[in-house]
């Protein structure tokens, strides 16, 4: 059965060993997007190249639909999966503060550790520049503690939250994401047309 | 700063390549994170990782200091393992080196500044470490950034994840406009 790491099939010594095969996976992959760059990720902000917006979507639902059909033939025990709790005022004030952040600095958290690693001097900049927001956060944890806790509703996830069953949301979010892509690309040719520029 | 004085490399097979079909990736991507489901029963994450290196500095110059904080606390453990004996730094590691194998093949790998052409490279770096705080601070109080949260919890369908998402374009967009100097 899976999650394997769940049911003992290996122990936490190996399990850091995944911890980096599956990182390689992912840094590789964000820096085939374009993602430790950061005039790619900015250009998402302005739609002329909306690369994040369909690299974010394909895989979430890649691995959306493929979580879906392991639990649904019976491999993967899904409740075992970690799905953090909703704080939700907390989360989507932090978004709000993250989205910020994204388009002054240039980066997310992952993609500026590629951008770093590939050479780009501002992606080591931003990287310093966590440590020293979330040095700053931690230094202010003690005063917005009780904030930080707030609107705890617990491991709930969208079928939960709306009422409706998993396979219904998971065809919504198929429909919502290829609307998204059939939008970016007609938004890229509109803007193209309008500034005379793209990234690539 | 070092983009300026750029060789130009002879010879047209070291010309970086154009970045690949982000639909493409975005599968490679999934596939990444359903592997990480499917044999860790967790998803990505960048940020934690970070924390964690924070905490244990912080830990390291000041340790009543830190002991006396749930934040730090929460990512320095019990103290009978090493904290940075974590899953999270292992993966970030894996991901920098990710990053480099991709950019090597690609003829990507470049000491330079990416900037829009209307800055210095000097205003971009402080807009880049500004940027990175208010990230840091923002990835924290949410519990979690693009990766651990966005990405993660979007695929598993979590209510915190898409509300975050939503929120994270929403202050993207929003602040876009006036920092459009910067990249336009």
């Amino acid at each position: 059965m899976m999650p394997y790491f769940k049911f003992d099939y290996f122990g936490f010594d190996f399990s850091l060993v995944v911890a980096f095969i599956v990182g390689i996976g992912f840094g590789f992959a964000l820096e085939r997007g374009g993602f430790g760059n950061a005039r790619i990720l900015a250009a998402q902000f302005y739609f002329y190249n909306m690369r994040v917006l369909k690299v974010m979507f394909s895989a979430i639902v890649t691995a959306m639909l493929g979580l879906f059909y392991f639990a649904w033939i019976g491999w993967l025990d899904l409740s075992l999966v970690y799905i953090g709790d909703t704080y939700i005022v907390p989360q989507i004030i932090g978004g709000l503060i993250l989205g910020i952040g994204f388009v002054i600095g240039g980066y997310c958290p992952g993609t500026s550790l590629v951008s770093a690693s590939t050479g780009r001097t501002d992606g080591i900049v931003f990287v310093l520049g966590i440590f020293a927001g979330i040095f700053v956060f931690g230094e202010l944890f003690p005063l917005i503690e009780g904030f930080y806790n707030s609107t705890n509703l617990g491991r709930v996830t969208l079928p939960e939250f709306l009422g409706i069953s998993h396979g219904m949301v998971v065809f919504l979010v198929v429909l919502m994401a290829l609307g998204a892509f059939a939008a970016a690309g007609w938004g890229e040719k509109v803007l193209a047309k309008k500034n005379g520029r793209g990234v690539e | 700063m070092n983009s300026k004085n750029e060789k130009s490399h002879e010879g047209k097979s070291f010309e970086p390549k154009p970045y690949s079909n982000p639909y493409v990736v975005g599968f490679g991507l999934g596939l990444v994170l359903l592997a990480s489901f499917l044999v860790m029963g967790r998803g990505l994450g960048a940020s934690g990782a970070v924390s964690t290196v924070v905490a244990v500095g912080v830990e390291n110059i000041a340790p009543q200091h830190a002991a006396k904080n749930n934040f730090y606390k929460e990512y320095l453990g019990d103290g009978t393992t090493n904290p940075l004996k974590d899953w999270l730094v292992f993966e970030v590691i894996g991901v920098m080196v990710g990053g480099f194998i991709s950019g090597s093949l690609a003829h990507r790998i470049k000491r330079t500044t990416e900037k829009g052409p209307n800055v210095t490279v000097k205003t971009r770096l402080i807009y880049a470490f500004a940027g990175g705080a208010i990230m840091g601070i923002g990835a924290k109080l949410a519990r979690g950034c693009t990766s651990g949260l966005a990405l993660t919890g979007g695929a598993l369908l979590s209510l915190g994840g898409w509300a975050f998402m939503f929120a994270v374009f929403g202050g993207g967009y929003a602040a876009a406009y006036f920092i459009r100097r910067q990249w336009l």
